[in-house]
């Protein structure tokens, strides 16, 4: 688990960082190719012009001497060429028709690509001695007495200065961003890190934690990302913690509930066996029947309640009328055996009353209501369903004059049998009532009416569709 | 049939017309190495025989060249692809540096090299080892000490007031002959206007222009010439003559460091490169200023401002000065001032 743990950290942190690095590095790419463009055309550009410096102080060292053009060298073209101090230099002076004038080895000469016509200068590559070089090309135009035509200077120098000038450009650029490439990485790493503490403090949290400590995590200080995740774990714990409550209930309202009963029916059956009077076994044998039936209805109350917690929990909700849930009750047979001779009535409209819950939930809660009414209330009893404002009510109302105000006070609490211990009641019905109503967002409404005693579940009512 | 013979002598022998002065063996190993310069054997001959020493494997041919003759034939090896000599030492540093620029020459980087100024020492393919000045020699039994020129602007005075004197008497090489000659003309043509006088004033004298070092310092030392311009003054102090006085002209004194160059393609080159890490290492150097060849210029020794120093760089520049019209210009200004050695 631990491992896990690590490992998952570690690799978020990796992907994170990973990703950082490989923009900065496509970056510092895109930038180094750039600044290498740059700096090439730079250094190409200067050197240029040291070029057609020297080539424009020769071409203006010229003159024509007796019908022939001859060239003074200027050492001011060469201290110009030097400015490049490694680099060897190429220069050839020709005449109209390329006849040779002077050039640093008449024998050797660098053939100049055709020049267009209107270029003043033109720059080309070509090799020096086996080294690659740049040259310039220059002609200047004579019209004297006794010579006319053009005289063209070329002026070449290998690109060791060049090379040095790129490479020392590049430097000079490309350390400081190194440097600052290495600093975003390492602020990354941090930030990365520091934004990645309150999932491990979460992570940590949890696995720290009671296997059934379900209480929700606190997430004031989270990132809102973090909240979001928080929030739906935090959501599932507290369905599961319902969960496992509504099965803790169940089993100690089911051991609470049945003690009694089962220990009553032991006592009627130890009786029963005892008895010697035929008569009195009869009695005992009705008691035990009696109890036994009691408790059958009991255990019947506590499945639906257990059945309803769940539902509510889990069960889709879907749109439900009221009145066909007040009819399927109504349907049931089961005040045939509670109250045989007590006359029951359904009051429902012609509009329908929508809400959105379990329909089986529903049931059980109007099923609780109807048979508390005919088991304590007086006949006759009706049931009905009707919309009120924006709201929806489920009723069960009998024409007595219902429980004691201090009674009403305590009905639906779970445990509720010390004031009236009698054994069909058992306070569970209503408890299940109350839970359906808290479980759909509405109330449980007890209350005299016009006529008598009245139970409703008010619950919200489902906006109508069209 | 003669003819033929001829014909055969000229394709045999290495580079026709052209030939070394003199030749001298140092070391008896098993490997040869020949070394071309312009130095002569006798003022060399210490050095090369403790780096013969050093290096017991080496058999060194050492081969006395004049300037013109050695560019030549360097040139030839370099662009006819000839085996070239494993070490070329010259004076005529133009030479060497067109040498280099037409990429006849290896490559060396050592911690000797390194630490060259930048002057002497262009692309690690060249090397400046000596320190020698072009100096004014006068024969001192001739010409008394306070009528001795200690400038070219002294120089030209003395030409103008006493023509009588100098007339034939003065001396200095002939440009078109020697390579060192003509560098150190060529850099007086850059330096300073006093040079047109100079030619002025050499050509009213009748001034000799010859061949060689030796063969002027000799000249002085006899007494044939009173004085010789622009001659190197190692030579002066190797020949260890006290009849010849030396003055480093006071308003510039050229100085000139041989150029040490390893050819493209030497089949020693590392012997090569380690005879020039020796030449410019300290043991080397005292043995080369014994031999006169190295003279420490500092204002102390030489009572020389550094103003007044000119030292010859080795870089591009130089090429100016074997530009055919350039040198072309050159000559026909200087044999109009000088009339040949030996005719009257």
């Amino acid at each position: 688990m631990t491992d896990g743990r690590g490992r998952a950290g570690l690799s978020l942190t990796a992907r994170v960082l990973g990703t950082v690095l490989v923009i900065l590095l496509v970056g510092g790419l895109l930038v180094a190719g750039s600044i290498w463009w740059n700096t090439r055309a730079a250094a190409r550009q200067s050197y240029d012009r040291i070029l057609f410096g020297a080539a424009s102080d020769i071409a203006a060292a010229i003159r024509i001497q007796q019908g022939t053009p001859l060239v003074d060298l200027p050492v001011s073209a060469f201290e110009l060429l030097a400015q490049a101090p490694d680099d060897r230099v190429y220069y050839a002076v020709t005449g109209p028709g390329g006849a040779l004038i002077t050039a640093l080895d008449p024998a050797h000469t660098v053939p100049a690509p055709d020049q267009p016509a209107s270029a003043g200068a033109t720059f080309f590559t070509g090799t020096l001695s086996g080294e690659e070089a740049r040259f310039v090309r220059l002609s200047r135009s004579f019209a004297e007495r006794d010579f006319s035509g053009a005289v063209e200077v070329v002026v070449g120098q290998t690109l060791r200065a060049r090379n040095a000038m790129t490479t020392d450009l590049m430097l000079d650029a490309l350390l400081p961003m190194a440097a600052a490439g290495l600093l975003l990485t390492l602020l990354a790493a941090l930030v990365v890190r520091s934004a990645l503490r309150p999932l491990d403090a979460l992570v940590a949290d949890l696995s720290r934690r009671d296997p059934y400590d379900l209480t929700p995590m606190p997430a004031e200080a989270l990132p809102r990302e973090l909240g979001v995740m928080l929030g739906a774990v935090n959501r599932f714990m507290g369905r599961l913690d319902g969960q496992v409550e509504a099965m803790r209930t169940l089993i100690s309202d089911t051991a609470h509930q049945l003690r009694t009963p089962v220990a009553a029916i032991q006592v009627h059956g130890e009786s029963a066996a005892e008895e010697q009077s035929e008569e009195a076994r009869e009695r005992a044998l009705a008691r035990l029947l009696a109890r036994t039936r009691s408790l059958r209805t009991l255990l019947d109350q506590l499945l639906s309640r257990a059945l309803v917690v769940h539902r509510t929990d889990s069960a889709p909700r879907t749109p439900v009328d009221l009145r066909e849930v007040a009819l399927e009750v109504m349907e049931r047979d089961d005040q045939s055996v509670l109250r045989p001779e007590a006359e029951l009535r359904l009051r429902i409209g012609d509009a329908p009353v929508m809400v959105r819950a379990d329909a089986f939930s529903l049931q059980e809660a109007a099923h609780n209501l109807l048979n508390n009414a005919l088991r304590h209330g007086q006949a006759p009893v009706s049931i009905g369903a009707e919309q009120r404002g924006r709201e929806a009510v489920l009723w069960v109302e009998d024409s007595g004059p219902g429980p004691a105000p201090e009674v009403i006070a305590h009905l639906g609490e779970r445990f509720n049998r010390s004031a009236d211990s009698r054994e069909q009641g058992s306070g569970v019905g209503l408890s299940i009532v109350a839970k359906v109503a808290s479980a759909f967002g509405g109330r449980v409404e007890m209350g005299a009416s016009e006529t008598g005693f009245r139970a409703a579940l008010v619950l919200p009512a489902e906006e109508e569709h069209p | 049939m003669k003819r033929l013979i001829i014909l055969l002598a000229l394709l045999l022998a290495p580079v026709p017309g052209a030939a070394q002065e003199a030749t001298a063996q140092f070391g008896a190993g098993e490997t040869p190495f020949l070394i071309r310069s312009t130095t002569d054997i006798g003022i060399i001959r210490p050095v090369m025989e403790r780096f013969a020493a050093l290096s017991p494997e080496l058999a060194i041919r050492y081969e006395q060249w004049g300037s013109n003759d050695l560019f030549e034939i360097s040139r030839a090896d370099c662009q006819e692809g000839r085996p070239p000599a494993d070490a070329v030492l010259s004076s005529a540093v133009q030479q060497m540096v067109w040498l280099v620029n037409a990429a006849c020459a290896a490559p060396h980087r050592s911690e000797a090299t390194a630490a060259l100024p930048a002057s002497r020492r262009w692309r690690d393919e060249l090397w400046g080892v000596t320190t020698e000045p072009a100096v004014i020699a006068y024969n001192a039994e001739l010409l008394d000490a306070e009528d001795v020129p200690r400038s070219r602007f002294a120089l030209l005075d003395a030409l103008r007031e006493r023509p009588g004197t100098f007339r034939g008497r003065i001396a200095t090489y002939d440009i078109a002959e020697s390579g060192l000659g003509y560098l150190f003309a060529y850099s007086d043509s850059l330096e300073a206007t006093t040079f047109g006088a100079l030619l002025e004033g050499f050509s009213r004298v009748d001034a000799v222009a010859t061949c060689c070092s030796a063969e002027i310092i000799s000249g002085v030392a006899e007494g044939r010439y009173l004085i010789a311009y622009n001659v190197l003054g190692s030579y002066v102090a190797s020949a260890g003559t006290p009849k010849v006085g030396v003055v480093l002209p006071e308003d510039y004194t050229l100085v000139l460091s041989r150029g040490y160059m390893i050819p493209r393609g030497a089949a020693q080159a590392g012997a090569s490169a380690r005879l020039l890490d020796f030449l410019l290492g300290a043991e080397a150097q005292s043995l080369l200023a014994s031999a006169g060849l190295v003279i420490d210029m500092d204002a102390e020794e030489t009572g020389l401002p550094s103003s007044a120093r000119r030292f010859i760089p080795l870089s591009p520049v130089l090429l100016v000065a074997r530009d055919p019209n350039r040198r072309a210009l050159m000559l026909q200004v200087w044999s109009e001032s000088f009339r040949p050695a030996g005719t009257p």
